[in-house]
């Protein structure tokens, strides 16, 4: 038998990360026009968090960005939207469920495991649990995907695609699937941008060691205490810059998309000297590559591995955005 | 980063896609271009991989000399580790531990390996041997 579901109104954009990815072509696709910057300004997605307990191939989790899904739940204030979030317990429900919303004409987000995903290149596939994507239709046994930081849509078998909803581990999907259910307002409003600054400034320097600045600081002196010359300190120096470029689409990425926001949003909330800050956080985002590169010499073993020359580079990125964000937020106040 | 900065150094990790990435362009202002890859992370990406293909190796050297299970080999060929795969397959990592020894998985049922096999994605007859 062969059933296809195809919504052909649907555009694909390439995008940096997936989750705004994923959320700025599904809130296009239904009329509003958000760009993924703008997505991922608006719901205060730029953060750094370093979380120790939480191990990925035995090394800690390092995230450059919000929490997963904090992006779409950041956008339901500001639109005035209402998203249904599905999880299930056994596979076979979820798989029903995906189908039978793409039958109804939906275009379905879900959150997936990477390494499940086969159209992944090898290289890539790595027991991440925190991938969006979206299905607009299915073929035959082949789902229609559209993944944001694939430059064209792709096909997944629905087996492997249902393997990859519901891997286990951190970060578990448990078959994660969203769509919005009501947008009221298809506009942004100014004080929905200064009150995502001042969200994101506060969670950039907000009191808690895991988070922001601290969290940078907390990692520097992780990083700053392992010994010189041993194969684990080159293993959690290149994890790190792994964590900041590959996995979460880059802590150097993230700063220019909010770059990105930044510039919009100097015209979005009329308020023009944002226009100075994004090229201040595009300065800061290419300190964050110099770390990157200066690290992957390490790895390399084209300079030797010196946990304290790294530690000194994230304390100096922690100083840079610890002052950005103090004067971003007293320029939105 | 400038457009004409955004690396096109062709990472071999991304497997011939390309990524999008955030510039500023001429005029200043923020726009997003497709980034072939860039060396420091091509370095991180193949270190990582590397890391677990050695493990991997290693495993299957141990089995292959009796002092561990398939099952060592292939939770590393699955880029996993134990702490991973006793959250996959809903065993104790203790228990995990336990099956890595050969003589204990050897004596496992069918049943009992059946977590395993659907954790890694591998027929039972897969995972009682080396590929």
């Amino acid at each position: 038998m062969t059933t296809t579901t195809h919504t052909l109104a649907f555009q694909h954009q390439h995008a940096a990360h997936c989750e705004s990815g994923v959320i700025s072509n599904l809130l296009r696709h239904h009329g509003v026009p958000v760009s993924e910057s703008l997505a991922f300004g608006l719901s205060a997605g730029l953060a750094f968090a370093y979380l120790p307990f939480i191990k990925i191939n035995g090394l800690p989790l390092i995230a450059y960005r919000s929490l997963p899904r904090a992006i779409i739940k950041g956008l339901i204030g500001p639109l005035a939207a209402r998203f249904k979030f599905e999880t299930f317990r056994s596979p076979q429900a979820g798989q029903a469920r995906l189908d039978a919303l793409l039958a109804s004409g939906q275009i379905v987000g879900l959150q997936t495991s990477v390494y499940w995903l086969p159209y992944f290149p090898p290289d890539m596939r790595f027991h991440f649990n925190a991938h969006n994507l979206l299905v607009y239709g299915k073929e035959g046994d082949e789902y229609l995907i559209s993944d944001p930081v694939f430059e064209a849509p792709v096909r997944c078998a629905s087996a492997d695609l249902l393997r990859a909803r519901f891997a286990k581990g951190a970060l578990a999907p448990k078959g994660l699937l969203y769509y919005p259910s009501a947008i009221v307002r298809k506009s942004v409003t100014p004080e929905a941008v200064r009150a995502a600054i001042r969200k994101n400034c506060r969670a950039m320097l907000a009191p808690v060691p895991i988070a922001g600045v601290r969290g940078m600081r907390w990692l520097a002196k992780s990083v700053g205490r392992l010994p010189a010359g041993e194969q684990h300190s080159a293993d959690f120096i290149g994890h790190i810059v792994r964590m900041q470029e590959e996995i979460g689409t880059g802590g150097a990425g993230f700063r220019f998309i909010y770059a990105a926001f930044l510039q919009e949003a100097a015209a979005l909330a009329q308020l023009p000297q944002l226009a100075g800050y994004s090229e201040r956080l595009t300065a800061i985002g290419d300190g964050w590559r110099v770390l990157a590169l200066k690290a992957a010499r390490m790895v390399k073993g084209r300079e030797p591995v010196d946990p304290p020359a790294i530690a000194t580079l994230l304390r100096q990125q922690a100083d840079q955005e610890e002052r950005f964000f103090r004067d971003l937020q007293a320029a939105v106040r | 980063m400038d457009l004409d900065s955004v690396p096109q150094e062709g990472n071999a990790t991304l497997g011939g896609h390309r990524k999008a990435v955030y510039a500023r362009d001429a005029n200043g202002r923020m726009v997003i271009a497709a980034s072939k890859g860039w060396e420091a992370e091509e370095i991180v990406t193949r270190h990582a991989v590397e890391a677990l293909h050695a493990q991997a190796q290693e495993a299957r050297q141990r089995v292959q000399a009796g002092t561990a299970s398939p099952l060592e080999y292939w939770m590393y060929e699955r880029r996993m580790d134990v702490a991973l795969l006793s959250q996959t397959s809903g065993y104790w990592q203790w228990r995990v531990r336990r099956h890595l020894r050969p003589e204990i998985f050897s004596r496992l049922q069918a049943r009992q390996l059946q977590p395993y096999a659907h954790a890694l994605g591998l027929s039972l007859a897969e995972l009682r041997q080396l590929p």
